[in-house]
C-alpha cells in the first residue's frame, strides 16, 4: 500500500466496471505457471522504517565534506549554490517527462534552450545539444558521429584521456569494428585513414598540453578533432572551438552537481555547425507559436531513434535533464566570470599546495616541466597506496593512488585542489606528509 | 481587491498574468557581464596565472553570460516552473513511460550526505554502504526479475538495451559462433530497439505482429536461422498485450542457438507477478525511471540496470559488486567482460531511489502490477465508448486507442492530445506504436486514484463532444497553456538552436 491511492470500495468498483470479478481475473492472459513465483523479498517498511534503514546504510560512508579531500580525477567537490539545490527540487522540474507536448513543457524546453546556449559560449562551437550520460559516453557517440561522418574506423586518441573514457570508447567501438590506438603523439600519428582525433583539455593527469596543433592535424588528413574538456577549465583556458576543434565534449559535474558515487553526472557535446545533423541526443529549437509569441520544441527528430528506428545517429532516447538543469542554474548563477574565478582560485591552491608539498624531503612532481591547473601528479616517497593508507587515518583523502590505474606510476598520487579545499587543509595536508615518513598515531 | 491583476481571458485586452507572456533568457535578465559573484578568498600566497602556466592560452574573456543575480534567477525559475506540466499537478499518461508519482522521501534520501558526497575514487573502506546498497539491490531485482546477476551501470533503457547486446555478442563469440549478426525485433517494438541493434553492429530483421497486436511466431520461425543473435521483446508489448506465445518462443530462439532480450519497459505490468527470467528470457533490462519510479526529470537521469541468466554473468560490464564476508568491494578483473559501458559504477543517486522505492514495498511489490493493470483496464472501459480500441485482445497496464473510426470524422490524435492540455491533463503518448493509426497510448500507472481517472474520462468524453460541434477550436488547441500551439515545422525548418546576442 506504500503509494496506492485506491481503497477496497474504489477497487471494487471499478472491477464492477471493468466487468470482472476479481483483480486475479486481470491477468489470466498471463499463463498460469508464469503468475506468482516465490520470491525472497523483505517485509515492506513503514517511511520511518525506511528512513532509518537508508541513514543506516549512509552512515557507513565517509562523506567528503567531513573529511580534507583532494580527491579528484574526473569527479570534483566544488561548492554548489543552495539555488541549483533548490531548483532541480522542485517537483515541476523533477517530475516532469520528456516534453514531448512542447505547450505543456515550456519550463523544461527553455532551460535546456539555455544549457544549450551557455554550452556553446563555454566550449566556444556552434550547435549543442540537450545533454548526454556522463563524459566518457558522450566522447564515445563524438567517435562513432566522426566514424560515420567519416567512413573511416580508425581512432587515434591522447594517451592521456581518463582512463574510464578511453575505456568507454573502445567497448563502443568493439561493436562496430572500430580500432582505437593510443600515443603521445596525437597529431604526429593521425593520418588520412583515420575517423578522429581525441585529445583532453587538460589531460588526466591535470596537465595542458599544446592541443590546437592536433586540430589542425586532423582537418589537414580529413579526420573529425574532438576535444574532451573540464567546463571549468573551458572557462579559463582559450576554449576547444577556438583552438579549432569540431567537437568538444565533457562531463557537466563540475557545474553544480554533487559526485554522488559517480553518478548521475551529465555528459555535454557541442560541435560546429556542419556537423549538426549528425549529432545524438534532442535538441531544443527556438520557435514561435500561434500568436507568434516565442516558444521552444524539440527538433530535428529526424536524427533520433523514435523516428528513424535503426537508422539513428544514436539510440540515446533519455538524457541527463535533471542534472544538466542543475548546471544550467549553475552556470546562470555563477556567470562566465564566476566560473573563471573558481578556476583560478583552484589553480592558486593546486600550485600553492604542491610548493608546499614538493618543499618536503623526497615529494616531487611527477611531471615537472608540463603546466597544470588544479590537479598535479605528486610522486611520494615509498608506495603511495601506503601514504594515502596513513593519511586516511588522520581524515585526509590524499588523493587517487595512480597504481591503480598504471602499475608504473604506484609511487604516484593525483591530487587536485578546488575552492572547497580550503588553505587550512592544504596546511594540514603538508603537515601529515611531512610526518608520513615516521610512524603515525592510530584513531579511527 | 482593488488593484487586483485578474487572469487574461481570450481576446480581452489588458495586462497578462507574468507567466503568460515571454519569459526572457539568462543572457536576457541582468547582471554585469564580466562581473564573478562573491567567492572565498584564496587564502595562499598568489602568483600570477601566466608564471603558473607558462605556454597555456587563456581565454581572452570570460564565456559570455552573466551572473545572473539570485533574486532575478529565482523568479526566472519559478515562471518557467509554472510553464511545466508535472506529476504534483495532473495525471501523465504516457503509454509506455509509466509515469507514476515519485515519492518525495526518496529525493531526501538521495540527498544525504552519506550518499550524495562520495566520490567513486574514495577507498573502498570508506563507501561500504554505497557497495552494499548497489549489492542488495542487484540481489533484490534478481528476485523480480528471475535473473542471476544485474549490472546496475546502464545509464538508461537505450543504454541498458545495447550493452545486453554487447554481452549477447560476447556470449556467441566465446562459443565461437561468429556468424550471429541479426536480431529479430517485432514492428511494434520502441525505437531505441533496432537503435541500440545498429550501434552495436548488429542488422535488424522486422517481425510481423497479428492482428491481436502479438508477435507472429510463425514469422519468427521464419527468420530464426544460424545468423540470429537475438530476439528482443517487450512483454506485454507496447499495445499493453501479454505475448501469448512468449513460451513457445523462447522455446524456438534456444532450439535455434539465439537468445531472447526483455526490453523492460513494461515491467509495471508484472512486477512481482511473474518474472522475465521464469519466460524463458535471457536478458532483461529495467528502467528504474519507470517500474521503479525514479523520478524522469524532464528526460532524465534514468538508470537501466541489464540482468543476464548463469550463462551470460561472465560478460557482464566491469566492474561488478561483489561481496567477501562482510565486506564490499568492487570487481574489476573480469577477463571476458565486454568492458566499460559508462564512467564509475552507474547513476547511483537513482539506485538510491529505487532501492527506498522497493524496500517500501518488499514483498507486497505485486500490488503495484494489481493496481497498475487495474487502473488502465478500468480507463480503458470509461474510454470504449468514446475511442475505438486498436486491438480487441485484453490489455494490461496500457493500452492504445484510435481517434480514426470515432464518432467524429476527421478527429486526429494529435488534436485530442493538444486539446487535453487545456484540461490541466498530460496528452497520451501519440503516434505510438507506429503500427496502429492515430494512435492513442494511455497508461494511468498505479498511483492515479478512480477519480483522477473518472476525470481523465470525462474530459476525453468532452473532448469529442465539443469536436463533433466545432473540429476547428480543436485544431486550433490548445488555448489555455502558457503559449498557445508550437509551430514545429518552423523549428525545424530553420534551426536556432542557441541564443545569440543582438549584433
Amino acid at each position: 500500500m506504500a503509494y496506492l491511492p485506491n481503497g477496497a470500495d474504489e477497487r471494487r468498483q471499478m472491477l464492477e466496471v471493468i466487468g470482472a470479478a476479481s483483480v486475479e481475473e486481470l491477468f489470466t492472459s498471463v499463463p498460469e505457471r508464469l503468475r506468482h513465483p516465490v520470491m525472497d523479498l523483505p517485509e515492506p517498511l513503514a517511511e520511518q522504517d525506511l528512513v532509518g534503514e537508508l541513514e543506516r546504510l549512509a552512515a557507513r560512508n565517509r562523506p567528503l565534506g567531513t573529511l580534507d579531500s583532494f580527491l579528484g580525477a574526473g569527479v570534483y567537490r566544488r561548492y554548489i549554490p543552495a539555488i541549483v539545490r533548490a531548483a532541480i527540487a522542485r517537483p515541476e522540474f523533477y517530475t516532469a517527462y520528456t516534453p514531448y507536448q512542447a505547450e505543456a513543457s515550456q519550463g523544461t524546453l527553455q532551460t535546456i534552450f539555455e544549457f544549450q546556449s551557455m554550452i556553446c559560449e563555454l566550449t566556444g562551437l556552434d550547435v549543442a545539444n540537450a545533454s548526454l550520460y556522463d563524459g566518457a559516453t558522450a566522447a564515445a557517440e563524438a567517435v562513432m558521429m566522426a566514424v560515420a561522418q567519416t567512413g573511416r574506423n580508425r581512432v587515434v586518441a591522447a594517451g592521456d584521456l581518463h582512463p574510464e573514457t578511453l575505456a568507454v570508447i573502445r567497448t563502443y567501438g568493439r561493436g562496430r569494428g572500430v580500432e582505437v590506438v593510443t600515443t603521445e603523439d596525437v597529431s604526429g600519428t593521425v593520418g588520412a585513414g583515420d575517423a578522429c582525433a581525441v585529445v583532453a583539455l587538460p589531460g588526466f593527469l591535470g596537465t595542458v598540453a599544446e592541443i590546437a596543433p592536433v586540430a589542425e592535424a586532423a582537418r589537414t588528413v580529413g579526420a573529425i578533432s574532438i576535444c574532451c574538456a573540464d567546463p571549468i577549465a573551458c572557462g579559463l583556458l582559450t576554449p576547444p572551438g577556438d583552438l579549432g576543434f569540431d567537437i568538444a565534449v565533457g562531463d557537466g559535474q563540475p557545474l553544480g552537481i554533487p559526485p554522488s558515487f559517480g553518478g548521475p553526472h551529465v555528459g555535454f557535446m557541442a560541435v560546429r555547425q556542419e556537423l549538426m545533423r549528425r549529432m545524438p541526443g534532442r535538441l531544443v529549437g527556438l520557435t514561435h507559436d500561434r500568436d507568434g509569441r516565442r516558444a521552444y520544441a524539440l527538433t530535428l527528430q529526424a536524427r533520433e531513434q523514435h523516428i528513424r528506428r535503426e537508422k539513428a545517429t544514436s539510440n540515446i532516447c533519455t538524457n541527463h535533464a535533471l542534472t544538466a538543469l542543475a548546471a544550467t542554474v549553475y552556470m546562470a548563477r555563477m556567470g562566465g566570470a564566476g566560473i573563471r574565478r573558481v578556476a583560478e582560485i583552484s589553480v592558486q591552491r593546486a600550485h600553492a599546495l604542491a610548493a608546499g608539498l614538493t618543499a618536503l624531503d623526497g615529494f616531487e612532481l611527477a611531471q615537472p616541466d608540463r603546466p597544470y591547473l588544479w590537479e598535479f601528479a605528486l610522486r611520494v616517497p615509498g608506495d603511495a597506496e601506503t601514504f594515502a593508507t596513513a593519511l586516511r587515518r588522520q581524515g585526509i583523502v590524499a588523493g587517487l593512488p595512480l597504481g591503480r590505474v598504471d602499475p608504473v606510476r604506484h609511487q604516484q598520487l593525483l591530487v587536485c585542489c578546488t575552492e572547497t579545499t580550503s588553505p587550512a587543509s592544504l596546511d594540514r595536508y603538508v603537515e601529515a606528509a611531512s610526518r608520513s615518513g615516521h610512524p603515525l598515531p592510530v584513531s579511527a | 481587491m482593488n488593484g487586483a491583476i485578474e487572469p487574461r481571458t481570450q481576446g480581452e485586452p489588458g495586462p497578462a498574468p507574468e507567466w503568460a507572456g515571454e519569459e526572457p533568457l539568462v543572457f536576457e535578465l541582468g547582471g554585469d557581464l564580466g562581473v564573478a559573484p562573491r567567492e572565498v578568498e584564496v587564502g595562499v600566497t598568489t602568483r600570477p596565472l601566466a608564471a603558473l602556466l607558462p605556454g597555456v592560452a587563456l581565454r581572452a574573456a570570460p564565456p559570455a553570460f552573466p551572473a545572473v543575480p539570485e533574486p532575478v534567477l529565482a523568479r526566472h525559475l519559478g515562471r518557467l516552473a509554472r510553464r511545466n506540466h508535472n506529476l504534483h499537478q495532473g495525471i501523465y499518461p504516457l503509454g509506455s513511460c509509466t509515469m507514476k508519482y515519485n515519492p518525495v522521501v526518496d529525493e531526501e534520501l538521495a540527498r544525504l550526505a552519506g550518499f550524495a558526497d562520495i566520490h567513486p575514487y574514495q577507498d573502498p573502506g570508506d563507501v561500504q554502504g554505497a557497495l552494499e546498497l548497489m549489492w542488495e539491490l542487484e540481489r533484490l531485482l534478481c528476485e523480480i526479475t528471475g535473473m542471476a546477476r544485474i549490472s546496475l551501470q546502464p545509464a538508461a533503457g537505450a543504454h541498458g538495451e545495447w550493452t545486453g547486446l554487447r554481452m549477447i555478442q560476447a556470449y556467441h563469440a566465446a562459443r565461437g559462433d561468429t556468424h550471429r549478426s541479426r536480431v529479430l525485433i517485432p514492428d511494434s517494438a520502441h525505437g531505441t530497439n533496432p537503435a541500440s541493434a545498429t550501434l552495436a553492429g548488429l542488422e535488424v530483421v522486422t517481425i510481423r505482429s497479428n492482428p491481436d497486436g502479438t508477435v507472429d511466431v510463425a514469422d519468427v520461425a521464419r527468420h530464426l536461422d544460424s545468423r540470429v543473435a537475438a530476439i528482443m521483446m517487450t512483454n506485454p508489448n507496447t499495445l499493453g498485450v501479454f505475448e501469448k506465445d512468449v513460451l513457445e518462443i523462447a522455446r524456438i530462439a534456444h532450439a535455434a542457438g539465439a537468445l531472447l532480450y526483455y526490453d523492460g519497459a513494461n515491467l509495471n505490468a508484472l512486477v512481482g507477478l511473474a518474472r522475465p527470467g521464469d519466460m524463458g528470457f535471457d536478458v532483461v533490462h529495467l528502467n528504474l525511471h519507470k517500474t521503479f519510479s525514479t523520478p524522469h526529470g524532464g528526460g532524465g537521469p534514468g538508470s537501466g540496470p541489464v540482468g543476464v541468466t548463469e550463462a551470460l554473468t561472465a560478460f557482464l560490464p566491469l566492474p561488478t559488486v561483489e561481496r567477501d564476508g562482510s565486506r564490499y568491494l568492487l570487481d574489476h578483473d573480469r577477463p571476458l567482460s565486454i568492458g566499460k559501458v559508462r564512467s564509475y559504477y552507474g547513476n547511483f543517486g537513482m539506485l538510491v531511489r529505487a532501492y527506498a522505492y522497493i524496500r517500501a514495498y518488499g514483498s507486497s511489490i505485486s500490488e503495484v502490477a494489481e493496481n497498475a493493470v487495474l487502473n488502465a483496464r478500468y480507463l480503458q472501459s470509461r474510454l470504449r465508448g468514446i475511442f475505438p480500441m486498436a486491438v480487441t485482445s485484453e490489455s494490461m497496464h496500457e493500452f492504445v486507442a484510435t481517434t480514426k473510426g470515432s464518432r467524429v470524422a476527421g478527429l486526429r490524435a494529435l488534436d485530442v492530445a493538444k486539446r487535453l492540455l487545456d484540461y490541466g491533463v498530460y496528452a497520451p503518448t501519440a503516434y505510438f506504436p507506429t503500427t496502429v493509426p492515430e494512435a492513442l497510448m494511455f497508461e494511468p500507472t498505479e498511483t492515479e486514484s478512480k477519480r483522477s481517472l473518472d476525470l481523465l474520462a470525462d474530459v476525453c468524453a468532452a473532448i469529442v463532444a465539443e469536436a463533433e460541434r466545432d473540429l476547428d477550436h480543436l485544431r486550433s488547441a490548445p488555448h489555455e497553456t502558457p503559449v498557445s500551439r508550437v509551430d514545429e515545422v518552423e523549428a525545424a525548418r530553420r534551426p536556432v538552436l542557441r541564443w545569440r546576442p543582438v549584433e
